[in-house]
């Protein structure tokens, strides 16, 4: 079975009355101060979120309970106008190392203000289209974290 | 409703994530499906029903039997999870950079 389902990626922009400088800092300094609580991956509520400021640094997150919540790493840095994270959260909400999505983010001066691109590509690496999901499928767990999720979203959204 | 509101609405339902766990070990005809859930076969169809017109499973006529799997499609039921995600983070960086930016300017006064 080969499925060529290619999801498109994810994008977002924002503009911010703020210089790149300052967008930049805040996404990755005060990471902790953005990032939504009500998507914790894990199996404690998130306590901190963490992005370490060099290429080859960590992206993960400290749960209330002590433990550590990997979520991928830095893949470029390049203050103030762009940082490239790798998302390595599969379709089965869990952290897997050989998984490669990419969250690239973009920060350009416009008139007094700063666009801020997302996006959020390669999403068909999840590997829920095709053979790679088989796997993910069969193992103990497999669907019900994102399904726990899904459903909490639901709920949210009543 | 939203079309990419249909998973999440979809999978509101306790029984119907039920039963897309157990398509989720593999492709299943809704007797083994219902098999050990506290309802009736009828009523795991009309599960089924919804699951699929939610885009999350897909089924295939064998023989006398029809066969129920997780819809590899599903997939923009993951998309559109991360489409709302992002949209709602992006919204809550917005508000802190320029709460920032905000403070900043006031500091420098």
């Amino acid at each position: 079975m080969n499925l060529a389902i290619k999801p498109a990626p994810v994008k977002k922009s924002i503009s911010v009355v703020a210089t790149p400088e300052t967008a930049f800092r805040v996404f990755t300094a005060g990471f902790d101060r953005w990032w939504p609580r009500t998507h914790s991956i894990g199996e404690a509520p998130l306590k901190t979120a963490v992005i370490e400021p060099a290429v080859g640094g960590r992206w993960y997150g400290i749960l209330e309970n002590g433990a550590e919540a990997e979520w991928g790493e830095v893949l470029a840095w390049e203050p103030p106008r762009r940082l490239l994270l790798a998302w390595r959260i599969g379709a089965d909400w869990t952290y897997d190392s050989s998984l490669l999505t990419e969250v690239e983010v973009t920060f350009t001066p416009e008139a007094g203000a700063t666009r801020v691109e997302l996006e959020h590509r390669l999403l068909e690496n999840m590997g829920a289209a095709g053979e790679g999901a088989r796997a993910q499928f069969d193992s103990d767990g497999g669907w019900s974290g994102l399904l726990a999720m899904f459903a909490a979203r639901a709920a949210e959204a009543e | 409703m939203a079309y990419a509101d249909a998973p999440f609405a979809a999978l509101a339902d306790p029984t119907r994530r039920r039963v897309l766990e157990r398509l989720a070990r593999g492709p299943r005809a809704v007797g083994e499906i219902a098999e050990g859930l506290p309802v009736s076969r009828p009523a795991v169809s009309q599960h089924l029903k919804v699951l699929k017109d939610a885009g999350l499973v897909s089924d295939r006529q064998d023989g006398a039997r029809r066969i129920y799997a997780i819809d590899p499609r599903g997939l923009g039921a993951m998309r559109g999870w991360l489409d709302q995600f992002w949209d709602e983070a992006m919204q809550a960086l917005a508000a802190e950079i320029e709460r920032t930016a905000q403070a900043e300017k006031e500091q420098d006064r």
